[in-house]
């Protein structure tokens, strides 16, 4: 039972300063006012082509596209597979799963190899090509270092030492109500869930911000009509209004 | 010609192949000369450093503001708390390398430094040591680098002012980065903060002064100006037998006209200057440039000053109002129409006194390409039939821009009137056009002397195009719409085997084209003697008569 305590505490806090840790993030991009236009043009003249716009980097990664094909594939192969392999997750979670959580299973099962194998892919890239070396910092590679782990330990659960699934899910469930149910002390088990909860961790103070953060990108979520539209940030406002030519001479 | 090597370009493919990265490369140079405290001062910055004895002296602790640290970091948190694409762009990047082949100055230098992730670290390395968890701690336990993250440091200033002097904030990496991360608006944060620790930029600040005291970059004064104008208007009488005005400070009339001071002196933007005024003249459009507003490009935007930008951008609005124009239309110039386009209204609006069914402010080629479409200009094509032309597509129009009602227009329109005034035109390769198109590699405050071998080895993507159809298409000249450009190109297409005189203004295709209202043939024109003086004052006359 010790370790379901341990275990339990660490994830309540993981889980917290994950929600927590991004939502900061989220509030302090949300009031960092953005004082002029600058989308990259061309640009949509429409909200609604902004819409689709960050729709095509997001679902399809469209700039990186036409960046760099391997990259592109990698990292499409990465992100979907990890998304497959987080949607097959959810039943530890549910008592009774949803239908299209028990459909999407085998999908989500095998996913795990290309996810781990596109991360390989991805380190490989760092380790190989001299522009991606040089701009790689050690936090870079322990980063993919961590998602192999956690993929490759996921995996050896699977498919070579099964631990008790059931038990997992019984301790996930009781977690949600602070009920604290046993958790089979499984290595590889222990090995999993702690770097799930460093990552967790990790996240608010990380590049994984990137995932939050493409949404507040000025250059992709700007519509760009500023010939038609006004667009004044509440800084610069007020040297209008107090009739000045540099913030320093403004009265506070 | 050069100390230094000189790129190669082979026309083959007209794309530069990536070059391995050489550490170093770069790193002999100091950056562009630094400005003086007189020129701060004008400027709103701080003033209490020692100017540097010599270049290598540049960024030496001691040349710096009191207590430079806490003040460059002071402002880095300032500009984070103002600009949402910093702050953003400072925390999101994941090192993915898109970008690292994406910099003509990174392809023509071989620096790792000058590939645009680098060019940011130089900075994130700082923010994340100073203002994230993640740096402060491992900072603290004496390992900032796991993290890339390090303290500022006199090296790391010194290299501020070298890398961020070798970044023409052209855009190109924004289009390619899944994010969006735009190394222009890093480039700009980092020359704010060197202005507030006294490492200005000579070239930028001095220019700017003058814009804030006279009106225009070159320091023009109104007297000199209207004499240069004059100049052109007999240049035109000359060549035509046509009296087109190009008016100064002229109250009431409908367009005001905003240029880039390049345009009054510099070959081929005169050339252009007088295309416009030709097109304004069969048009029968009644406009005025201005002494007082008589410099389109602002400076403000490459030293990433909102302030005086805005300070620049002011006078226009003071010239408009003064004038009691109801339109205001911008003349060839990238940065200018970046500044005007898209920044114009937030800096100087709202222009709710000028005649809202124009677009505000309007591109020159907006009236000249519907007037062509419309057949309203008798062209003579056959006047651009010793030219094969292709078009630059300027890095500020291109990505920061747009000219004409629709997405993209901003590569259509200027090829529209090209291919209306010229039989002979054709496109670059596909990756160095449209919104690829590489920066002529002078843009962004960095075409100065002092940075010349920065503008030579930036030119190489742009010259290795050129010279693929040059010698597969027989293209003979290239177009462009920028000052930048057109000077940038002229001063460096000979270390490329290219003559300054291939460069043109896209009005003076027109103006080669179009054929004025009661123009007079070559042998009419040498058969009778044409007075200058003496048509202005019989016109001036005739108008007074009028009223």
């Amino acid at each position: 039972m010790f370790l379901s305590y341990v275990f339990g505490v660490l994830f309540w806090v993981a889980t917290l300063v994950l929600v927590f840790g991004i939502a900061f993030k989220v509030r302090l991009y949300w009031k960092t006012p953005a004082p002029l236009k600058i989308p990259t043009t061309p640009a949509p003249l429409t909200q609604g082509g902004v819409f689709v716009r960050m729709f095509k980097e997001v679902v399809f990664f469209f700039s990186l596209f036409r960046s760099n094909k391997l990259l592109w594939i990698l990292g499409i192969a990465f992100h979907y597979a990890l998304a497959l392999v987080l949607f097959r997750h959810v039943r530890y979670f549910q008592e009774s799963t949803w239908f299209i959580v028990d459909v999407m299973q085998p999908f989500g099962k095998y996913a795990g190899f290309l996810m781990v194998l596109a991360l390989l892919g991805l380190l490989a890239r760092r380790i190989f090509i001299d522009r991606v070396r040089y701009i790689t910092a050690p936090s870079d590679r322990a980063m993919l270092g961590l998602l192999i782990l956690i993929g490759a330990s996921g995996l050896m659960m699977k498919f070579v030492s099964h631990t008790d699934i059931l038990m997992v899910k019984q301790f996930f469930i009781g977690l949600r109500s602070f009920d604290f149910q046993p958790l089979p002390a499984d290595p590889i088990l222990m090995v999993h869930l702690s770097l799930v909860a460093l990552l967790m961790l990790i996240f608010p103070i990380s590049k994984l911000l990137h995932a939050p953060g493409i949404f507040f990108s000025p250059t992709r979520n700007q519509i760009d009509n500023p010939r038609e539209k006004r667009h004044l940030a509440p800084w610069a406002a007020e040297l209008e209004k107090q009739n000045k030519n540099y913030l320093h001479e403004l009265d506070k | 010609m050069a100390d230094y090597e000189i790129p190669t370009v082979t026309g083959d493919d007209g794309i530069v192949d990536v070059p391995a990265l050489k550490e170093g490369a770069m790193g002999h140079l100091h950056g562009p000369w630094v400005s003086k405290p007189d020129f701060q001062k004008e400027l709103g910055f701080p003033t209490d450093f020692t100017m540097p004895e010599g270049v290598e002296n540049y960024g030496d602790v001691d040349t710096l503001v009191e207590n430079w640290k806490n003040r460059a970091l002071e402002k880095l948190d300032d500009l984070r708390g103002r600009y949402r694409s910093l702050q953003v762009f400072l925390d999101i990047c994941v090192k993915c390398g898109a970008c690292t082949d994406k910099c003509h100055y990174y392809i023509g230098t071989t620096d790792p430094k000058n590939m645009p992730v680098a060019r940011q670290d130089l900075l994130r390395k700082v923010y994340r040591r100073y203002f994230t968890f993640a740096g402060k701690f491992f900072g603290k336990i004496g390992k900032p680098e796991f993290v890339g993250a390090a303290d500022l440091t006199e090296d790391v200033v010194k290299d501020w002012y070298n890398y961020y002097h070798q970044c023409s904030q052209c855009r190109r990496c924004s289009v390619f980065c899944p994010y969006g991360i735009d190394t222009a608006e890093i480039s700009m944060a980092a020359r704010e903060i060197l202005d507030h620790i006294g490492m200005g930029q000579k070239y930028c600040t001095e220019i700017m002064g003058k814009v804030h005291k006279i009106g225009n970059n070159l320091g023009l004064p109104e007297a000199a100006l209207s004499d240069t104008l004059e100049g052109l208007e007999e240049d035109i009488y000359d060549d035509t037998g046509v009296l087109v005005e190009l008016p100064l400070d002229k109250k009431g009339a409908d367009i005001l006209l905003v240029t880039p001071s390049a345009d009054f002196f510099a070959e081929p933007h005169v050339d252009g200057l007088m295309g416009y005024a030709k097109v304004f003249h069969e048009l029968g459009l009644d406009f005025t440039l201005s002494s007082y507003a008589s410099e389109g490009a602002n400076f403000g935007m490459f030293i990433g000053s909102y302030e005086n930008m805005r300070r620049l951008a002011l006078r226009i609005r003071k010239a408009a109002i003064d004038l009691g124009v109801k339109r205001i239309v911008f003349g060839e110039c990238g940065h200018a129409w970046r500044v005007a386009y898209s920044f114009l209204n937030t800096l100087a609006g709202p222009w709710d006194f000028l005649d809202q069914n124009y677009p505000i402010p309007q591109h020159v080629l907006e009236i000249t390409e519907p007037a062509l479409a419309a057949g309203k200009l008798n062209i003579d094509k056959s006047a651009n039939d010793d030219m094969v032309v292709t078009f630059h597509d300027s890095c500020n129009i291109a990505r920061g821009s747009r000219i004409g009602g629709y997405e993209g227009g901003q590569f259509e329109v200027p090829r529209n009137v090209i291919k209306a005034v010229c039989n002979n035109y054709v496109d670059m390769p596909k990756d160095t056009i449209h919104d690829s198109t590489f920066c002529c590699g002078g843009g962004g405050g960095i075409l100065t002397d002092d940075l010349m071998e920065v503008r030579v080895k930036g030119a190489q993507p742009r010259m290795e195009a050129l010279k693929h159809v040059t010698e597969n298409h027989g293209v003979t000249h290239m177009a462009a719409i920028c000052a930048i450009c057109k000077s940038q190109f002229t001063k460096v297409i000979p270390y490329y085997g290219f003559t300054m005189d291939q460069i043109v203004s896209v009005h003076q295709l027109v103006s080669n084209a179009i054929q004025l209202t009661g123009q007079l043939t070559e042998d009419e024109i040498d058969e009778m003697e044409l007075d200058y003086d003496e048509a202005k004052e019989k016109l001036i006359a005739s108008r007074e008569a009028a009223e």
